[in-house]
This record gives C-alpha cells, structure tokens and sequence, in this order.
C-alpha cells in the first residue's frame, strides 16, 4: 500500500470497516482489517472473504485507533467486523483526554 | 477530507437523534444528511460557485453549510446587520453565488450582481424534498469550506479562508464523537457569521448533542428556552452573559440545575459578569474559550475546574487566572513574541503566536499570514504564566505608546475594574503633543455608585506606575461594542481625541 496520508480514506477487505488516516509516519504501512490489507476507498471489496479470528474484535464508529509507536492514528468513520493492524499487531483505541464543550 | 465525513459518521451513528430545531421545526441527523445531499443539488443546478446565506438563524444554515460542504462549494454566512451597500462590495467578493435570505430581504438583494436569490423556506422545502444523491464530496482536504468576512473592528471586511483541512482537524482535536448523552441540548444564540456559530454545528454534529438555535438573542428567552428545551450546553459572548445575570437579578439563582456547562468567549469577560454568572448557575460548569475566526475557532480553554480553584483560591497567581483565557487545547502550540519575533517568557508581554493544524490564517485574495515556521501572528496582545495561561491584554495595534513606553490598555482597564464603583471601562491611547499619545479613559459606573475621575486617577496611580494613569477619564451610560461584544475601540478613540 505504500506511504499513508492524512486524510486519506480506507475500506476493508472483508468486512464494512471504512477509516480516514488522521496521522501517518513517514515511512511505508500496511494497513490491515481483519488480517487483510485494506483497500483504497474507490476499490470494490470481492464481499467473500471474513475477518481473521485473531483480528475479529470488530472496529467502533468515531474511535480513533493507533500503533505503539504512537505515529500512526486512524478514524473509524464506518464500523465493522475485522480489526485494525499494522505489522501484525493490531491498533488499539486511543484513549481521549476530555476536553470542555467550548462552542 | 470534508464536513460531510462528520455529519455521515452523526447519522450513522445516531440517525433517528434530534440535530437541529428551531421553534416548531426539526430534523433528525438523518434528515439533517438528507437535507444536505438535497441542498447540495440546488447549489450545483444553481451553477454558482458559492452558497451564501444571510440570514439569522434558521434549519438552512446547517442544511446550507453541509450541502455546500457536498456540493465542492464554499459557505459564506453573512452579516444580517450590514446595509445593502455594504453587501454590494461583499457580494462581488463571492460572485456568483447561489444567496439564501429571509422573505423579507429577497427583493432588494435580487438586485445584487451575479447572484440568485433564494427564500429560506423554499431552499429548505426543496432541500427536504430532493432524493439524496450518491454520497460523492469531495475529500480533498484543502477545498474551502467557509468563508467568514471578519467583524471587522478596524478596516473594511475580508474574508478569512477556513479549508475542510482546519474544520475537521478541529473537531477530530477537540471533540470526542458521540460524546454527548441522547438527552443534551446545545442553546445556540450567536449569529451563523460568527465563528462560533459556524464551528458550535459542527462540534455539536459530531457530539451527537441537539441543537436548540435562538435567532436573535434575548435574555429572558434564552432562559426560557434553556429551561422548557432541557437545554444543557450554551456558548455566550460577553455582553450575552451580562444581560442574563442582569434578568436574572442580583442575589438570584438562575434556577437551571439542568445547564451543565456554559462556554463564553468572543470578546473580554469583565470579572463582576462572571463571578455573579457563578452565583446564578451554582450547577453550571464554566468554560472560557479564546480563538480566532483565523484558527477555526477555540485554541485555548479555561476550563470548569480551573474556574473553580482560581475562584477559591488565596493566592493572587492562582485568583488572577479566572481573567485569563486558559491553557492551549493539546492539538495548539502557542508562544507569546516580542516585535522583531523573538520568544519571550513567562510573564512578558508581546503578541500571541499559534500554531496547530486548525489555524487557518489566510484571507480571500491576500494569502496566508502563517510564517514559515507554521505560526500564525495573531495581532492579539497577551502574556501567558509559568503554567501556560494565557492572557489577552487587546489587539496589538491597541498598545499604547506614551513617551516611547508601551503599555496594554487591557492592564489599565483591569485595575479601572476592580473599583468598586466601576461596571465597565474602556482605554485607549489619543493624541498628546508632549507623550506622542496620552492614556484616555471612557468609564461606565454601577447605578447607584459614584466616583471622580480624580478618585479613579489616584486608584489607578496607586496600582500601576503614574505613567499607567489616564489622564482624561470621561463617564458614560455605555460603552461602544459591536454585537458580538467587541469593544470598539476605534470608535472611543475617535470620541475621546476630540
């Protein structure tokens, strides 16, 4: 998949999870869900193929998901079964420091 | 990147959820999505490039901004109070433009070149009506999503640029998706040409929190509404905040166990205002937040327990903090800089700098102001603590230079308001053949109190250096502010030079 940008958009490959990149390193990720690369958002899923067992815990809309190193977050913007990895350790939900209504 | 990423994710989410009313009239978030493609489909049909509306608040100001969000094209909400001549410059500045406005202003703007009027009811009728089209914005995330023409309290208005880029960057920074409970209402009484009006949408869509919107403000309706819509979040400027406690009374509670939290911002909040706000509203948890139109609204907070332990605290460092305006949001830098550009430090005054993927910084036709080293000037004056708090002590084109020393108009109207006599001060430096300029002084006094201009001179003699003295002090019924509770200070300089 090559450099992620922020901003970009995400689908799955197996299940309905769709993502935006909110921060991205440098270098090259592999972004997977449910053990599969994920796909361009334009790109059509083949619809056969079902989350990994070992990364099936499922994505949550509106969290946010990053890596151990902490460079790399990434938005849920369509929920579903497959879990978000990099590298073969999947992301975790960034915990939000809550911050006062201002507006 | 795009707005509409946000609205998409509220009505996944949250469909059938309350988003926006307005007296009798409602839409739920899917409604509200609904709406959107449809206004997103007249704007392209109108073949224009921008979608403006005039107007007060109304359902067509959150259709209108999502669907130009849709729709690839710029929304520019513009100031109602402005004559048709001035809208006239700042028409041709978005021409053409597909305009959305009450029935009663459709004639006259029809005059306006390139641009097509439409009624608010009948955009909103059609909006509601259309089929949403296919879910096709645009992600780019630097596409412009609003243009905002500055209050303008100096110059002629230019319209700030804020990018889908610094919208969304401040939601995703400041706002926790479905943060709010199913029951949370959001009082919305500033204008939809206000920052704050635009971002309290989009903070609000993504909370997942209902929007109450108060067209035109008034006291005893904003309390009424507060209370017979279960309202429990408000954003008030100042002068908003002031005419509640006023109708609420001295010594009286508000009796709105409900309001949980009310921000303010937008402007200076005189300390009496906000300590009786605290008495009126024992259950309410305050916030202070300070932005600009340039940063996409909120870079610093004060926030409920900063009010509280300032306010209970002995020692003077900790008390003065409820006059600051909080620490920076964890997405923000700030830094204070003196006039060649060089940080100072704590305590020093200078211009406030920030830096953050929400800060804007840029106008229509002029470019960005944001410097190499991605920091914004933002012509605000200020110095922050040792813990990072930050104060605004005005713009810093208000610094008044007397004999070749500056000094901050905002530090000398402090120390005017904490005269026991004093409800409101304004200082501005005026012309004086002997300093360059002289410190002058307009003061508003509480009813009832009386002081001499000589008792306020030697009170502030006595604080700060002689220098820091106003050397005309003028009593008045009111001070000159604009409807965002700006003061005006172009305008007491003019009144106090003459």
């Amino acid at each position: 998949m090559g450099q992620l940008k922020a901003g970009s958009r995400l689908r799955s490959a197996v299940c309905d999870t769709e993502v935006m990149v909110v921060a991205a390193p440098a270098a090259e990720v592999e972004l997977s869900c449910g053990g599969a690369a994920m796909l361009e958002i334009a790109a059509a899923r083949s619809g056969d193929g079902a989350p990994a067992p070992d990364a099936a815990e499922g994505t949550q809309l509106g969290k946010r998901y990053v890596n151990e190193a902490g460079d790399l977050e990434i938005l849920c913007t369509k929920p579903g079964q497959g879990s978000l990895g990099v590298a073969g350790a999947l992301l975790t939900v960034k915990e939000a420091k809550p911050l006062p209504a201002s507006d | 990147m795009n707005l509409m990423m946000l609205l998409e994710m509220a009505s996944q989410g949250f469909a059938d959820r309350g988003a926006v009313q307005n007296g009798d009239q409602r839409l739920s978030y899917a409604e509200l999505f609904s709406a959107a493609g449809g206004a997103a489909g007249i704007a392209r049909e109108a073949g224009v490039e921008k979608l403006a509306v005039l107007d007060v608040s109304s359902l067509a100001v959150p259709v209108g901004l999502f669907g130009a969000a849709w729709s690839g094209k710029p929304f520019v909400p513009l100031n109602y109070r402005l004559t048709d001549a001035e809208l006239e410059s700042l028409a041709s500045q978005i021409a053409p433009s597909l305009l959305v406005t009450s029935r009663d202003r459709v004639g006259s703007l029809s005059k306006l070149p390139d641009t097509q009027v439409m009624e608010r009811d009948e955009f909103l009728e059609r909006a509601l009506g259309a089929e949403t089209p296919t879910a096709d914005w645009s992600m780019d995330p630097d596409e412009i999503a609003i243009l905002l023409f500055t209050s303008g309290t100096t110059g002629a208005p230019k319209a700030a640029v804020l990018r889908h880029k610094h919208l969304v960057a401040y939601i995703l920074g400041s706002v926790e998706f479905a943060g709010a409970a199913e029951e949370d209402a959001a009082l919305v009484s500033v204008p939809p040409y206000h920052v704050a009006g635009m971002s309290a949408i989009c903070s609000s869509v993504y909370a997942g929190r209902r929007i109450v919107q108060l067209p035109s403000f008034d006291p005893d309706e904003w309390l009424r509404l507060a209370r017979e819509e279960g309202v429990s979040n408000a954003f008030v400027v100042p002068t908003m905040l002031s005419r509640i406690v006023d109708s609420i009374g001295e010594g009286a509670e508000a009796g709105l166990p409900g309001l949980r939290a009310v921000s303010y911002g937008g402007g200076k909040m005189p300390l009496p205002v906000i300590a009786r706000a605290m008495r009126a509203f024992p259950d309410t948890n305050f916030t202070n937040a300070y932005g600009l139109t340039e940063t996409s609204s909120t870079i610093t907070v004060l926030g409920p327990e900063d009010h509280r332990v300032a306010a209970a605290s002995d020692d003077e460092a900790v008390r003065r903090r409820l006059t600051s305006v909080g620490q920076a949001l964890p997405t923000v830098e700030i830094e204070i800089r003196d006039e060649n550009g060089a940080k100072l430090g704590p305590g020093e005054r200078g211009e406030i700098y920030v830096r953050g993927e929400q800060v804007s910084g840029e106008y229509l036709g002029r470019g960005s102001s944001v410097l190499n080293d991605g920091f914004f000037p933002t012509r605000d004056a200020g110095s922050m603590d040792a813990e990072g708090y930050l104060f605004i002590e005005g713009r810093a084109d208000d610094v008044i230079v007397r004999g070749g020393e500056n000094m901050s108009p905002g530090e000398i109207e402090d120390v005017l308001l904490e005269h026991p006599a004093v409800a409101d001060a304004g200082v501005v430096g005026v012309p004086d053949e002997e300093w360059g300029e002289a410190v002058a002084a307009a003061v508003v006094l509480k009813d009832g109190q009386d002081a001499s201009s000589q008792d306020l001179q030697v009170w502030v003699r006595e604080r700060l250096r002689s220098s820091r003295t106003p050397q005309r002090i003028e009593f008045r019924g009111e001070l000159p502010y604009n409807e965002t509770g700006k003061l005006l200070r172009r305008v007491l300089r003019t009144e106090l030079a003459s």
